[in-house]
């Protein structure tokens, strides 16, 4: 630990920022309304408890800032395993959720132009492409990102990873973590989840050597805890939505979804869901629905494609269609259930090989069909994302089961959640309308 | 005069399609002319014009089509939706609708009953669309009339594997300037343009009848190629570029 990078913490971050935030959050608490460009005559005002997120985002990115020489950094792939990072005192990055991020504020272009110019082609992910046109310019809406001291890749979402984190290793030269979690085609074999926990094992001591400290299995089992209730919680909020008009869109999870993804084993995260959760209740209770006037219910596969989140969602309610369900916020739920407080390195190597990504495409058929059942809907709107292959394979089928199986409205959107040129403004719409106009 | 019940207004990419219908549903007159990028101004033009010999003050308007934003119209309704009710109320079935339009392909699948059941259309790019064969048109300078006449009259074909309407030109380009023979290619590049849209069935699921509309469907070297490939003779309105806006204005009737 550096003395004066201490000391412009504790100045800089603890008792300024986080007072400053504090108090920021408790005034748009006090004073909550909806933004001016909020369509209230189609939407439900935004959850109040939704400042809590932008509170828990902000103070995650401002600790960033001054973090370097104060705690040991590590960057992760969305799906890592993290539990043992967190436990010995990681700061903990996610260059896909900052990727996000940039995307939702439209800086993602700008900042992959910086990739491609250095060579890195288009059609390489556009997360990766924003994450190392931010690293190369120095480009970020967050101010400044801290350098990892740790780099911790798990393939269970993607193979693009591999690559990106070598990329990453080779620039910032520090050790590289790869957790390789085998495909589960059905069921994983008792071997494949001991191979998956020997590799974790294994992680441990490169994570003590870089936090100059030892494990507390103690520590361990209490951020586990914390990491199974904040799922559970986010389970349940997302099967509130099975409520008639549903009480939240999944565009307002998309937004919702950042503490779960990157304060996930945090107390602070588990507290803001409870929050959240009984906000969603009394919603309920009193009849409000996410789309004011909701008349068809449909799901979304897929990565959001987030600078659009507002033009699809506004599109949407306006036709009266509310987006309930999605396979992609599930994710960080669904496995909540296999998290085992006494068995942590066992249930993190089941827990993180299962990740609907590392499934077969058959298995995520079967999510879409459990939620066109539970969650009564009309249909389903499968975006084809350009950058996320692993998640595209096997929609074309999907798709026709969907409406051939289950008389579901079902409708390929092509675009990518994070490069705005690949998506077609008029063409989207068209497809969408005629979507609507079919589920009539 | 007679009384115009209902008009449909087709602003598509390339040309701009108006069908006006008496009460029953039948067409009292159809007009087709290039698209002008002030889609309004055009669109008054053309109904100033039609005054002079219809009845239309209270006729109700529905538009379709990317241009149909500008168009002032009691109703705006997707192509989609539009082309189906068209090609159905013409040929009174169900089946498997295909529209080739200048920019657009859209393959719908029609119930019995006349509902749209699934749709598809070309992703973002125009492969297989009428621009595909427009811009060789326009690069050797014959018309896409004469190409057609070309392809159906070649014994033999030379295969043009891009489906993409840049790359397709300069692989004509480059195939006859090998020596190859200008029909061989032209037809070649049909078989390119129609094996790009029966994909697009088959991904769909082919339901037949096969009905084709669209400007595209007038060209019978498509029309002919589509046959083989499907295995299934093509239903082709007389006159098959208005299905959209004749299915727009039969919309109207029910509005």
């Amino acid at each position: 630990m550096n003395l004066r990078d201490s000391i412009k913490y504790l100045f800089s971050y603890k008792i300024a920022g986080e007072t400053f935030i504090k108090l920021n959050t408790k005034k748009a608490f006090k004073n909550f309304k909806p933004p001016k460009s909020w369509r209230t005559d189609i939407l439900a005002p935004p959850l109040k408890t939704g400042v809590y997120t932008k509170e828990i985002i902000a103070k995650h990115y401002l600790e960033g800032r001054y973090v370097n020489g104060v705690k040991p950094v590590a960057w992760v792939t969305s799906g890592a395993p993290i539990e043992i990072l967190k436990a010995l005192g990681f700061y903990i990055l996610y260059p896909e959720n900052h990727g996000a991020l940039c995307g939702a504020r439209k800086a993602a272009l700008e900042i992959s132009e910086e990739a491609e110019k250095k060579g890195y082609s288009m059609d390489i992910c556009s997360y990766a492409r924003t994450d190392i046109g931010s690293i190369l310019s120095k480009k970020t809406p967050v101010g400044k990102l801290p350098k990892p001291d740790l780099l911790l890749c798990c393939t269970n979402i993607c193979q693009t990873v591999l690559y990106w984190y070598r990329v990453l290793a080779e620039y910032y030269k520090v050790p590289l973590i790869v957790i390789d979690t085998p495909f589960v085609y059905d069921e994983a074999k008792e071997h494949d989840i001991e191979y998956v926990k020997k590799q974790l094992e294994a992680s441990i001591d490169v994570s003590e050597m870089v936090a100059k400290k030892s494990l507390s299995f103690t520590k361990l089992k209490e951020i586990v805890k914390l990491s199974k209730m904040a799922a559970e919680l986010w389970l349940e909020i997302m099967s509130s939505n099975k409520n008639i008009p549903s009480p939240i869109s999944v565009f307002d999870q998309f937004i919702h979804m950042a503490p779960i993804v990157e304060k996930r084993g945090d107390a602070v995260t588990v507290d803001f869901y409870s929050k959240m959760l009984k906000e969603i209740k009394e919603r309920i209770k009193n009849g409000i629905g996410a789309v004011k006037n909701e008349k068809k219910r449909v799901l979304w596969d897929n990565l959001p494609i987030w600078y659009k989140i507002k033009f699809l969602s506004e599109f949407l309610a306006e036709h009266g269609v509310s987006v309930v369900a999605s396979t992609y916020t599930n994710a960080w739920g669904e496995l909540a259930p296999m998290m085992d407080i006494e068995r942590p390195i066992e249930s993190m190597a089941r827990t993180y090989t299962y990740p609907i990504l590392n499934r077969g495409t058959g298995h995520k058929l079967k999510t879409m069909e459990m939620m066109v059942k539970e969650f009564d809907l009309d249909g389903a709107i499968l975006h084809s994302d350009r950058s996320c292959k692993p998640y595209s394979v096997g929609q074309v089928d999907q798709r026709l089961k969907l409406l051939n199986e289950l008389g579901a409205a079902a409708l390929l959107l092509e675009a990518d959640h994070n490069d705005p040129r690949a998506f077609s403004d008029e063409q989207s719409k068209s497809r969408l309308k005629a979507f609507v106009e079919m589920m009539e | 005069m007679e009384k115009v019940k209902s008009i449909g207004i087709d602003a598509g990419s390339t040309t701009l399609k108006i069908v006006g219908v008496e009460e029953e549903g039948k067409i009292l007159f159809s007009v087709i002319e290039d698209a002008d990028p002030k889609i309004e101004e055009q669109t008054d033009k053309l109904l100033g014009e039609l005054r002079n010999n219809y009845d239309i003050e209270n006729s109700k308007i529905v538009a379709t089509g990317y241009g149909s934003n500008l168009i002032k119209a009691d109703k705006k309704v997707t192509e989609i939706t539009c082309h189906a009710k068209g090609i159905y109320e013409y040929f009174k079935t169900g089946g498997t609708a295909v529209d080739i339009g200048g920019q657009d392909n859209k393959v719908i699948l029609i119930s019995k009953n006349g509902k749209v059941v699934d749709f598809i259309m070309n992703d973002k790019c125009a492969s297989g669309t009428g621009r595909f064969l427009e811009n060789t048109s326009w690069r050797l300078k014959i018309s896409t009339e004469k190409m057609a006449e070309l392809a159906i009259s070649s014994d033999n074909e030379v295969k043009i594997s891009s489906t993409c309407a840049v790359f397709a030109e300069s692989e004509v380009i480059s195939q006859l300037s090998r020596g190859q023979k200008l029909e061989h290619v032209i037809k070649g590049l049909h078989r390119a343009m129609v094996k790009r849209i029966t994909s697009m069935v088959y991904a769909i699921g082919f339901n037949p009848p096969l009905m084709l509309s669209g400007g595209v469907a007038k060209n019978k070297a498509v029309a002919q190629m589509l046959e083989e490939e499907l295995g299934e003779k093509p239903l082709i309105p007389e006159n098959p570029q208005i299905m959209g806006a004749f299915g727009a204005a039969l919309i109207g009737l029910s509005e």
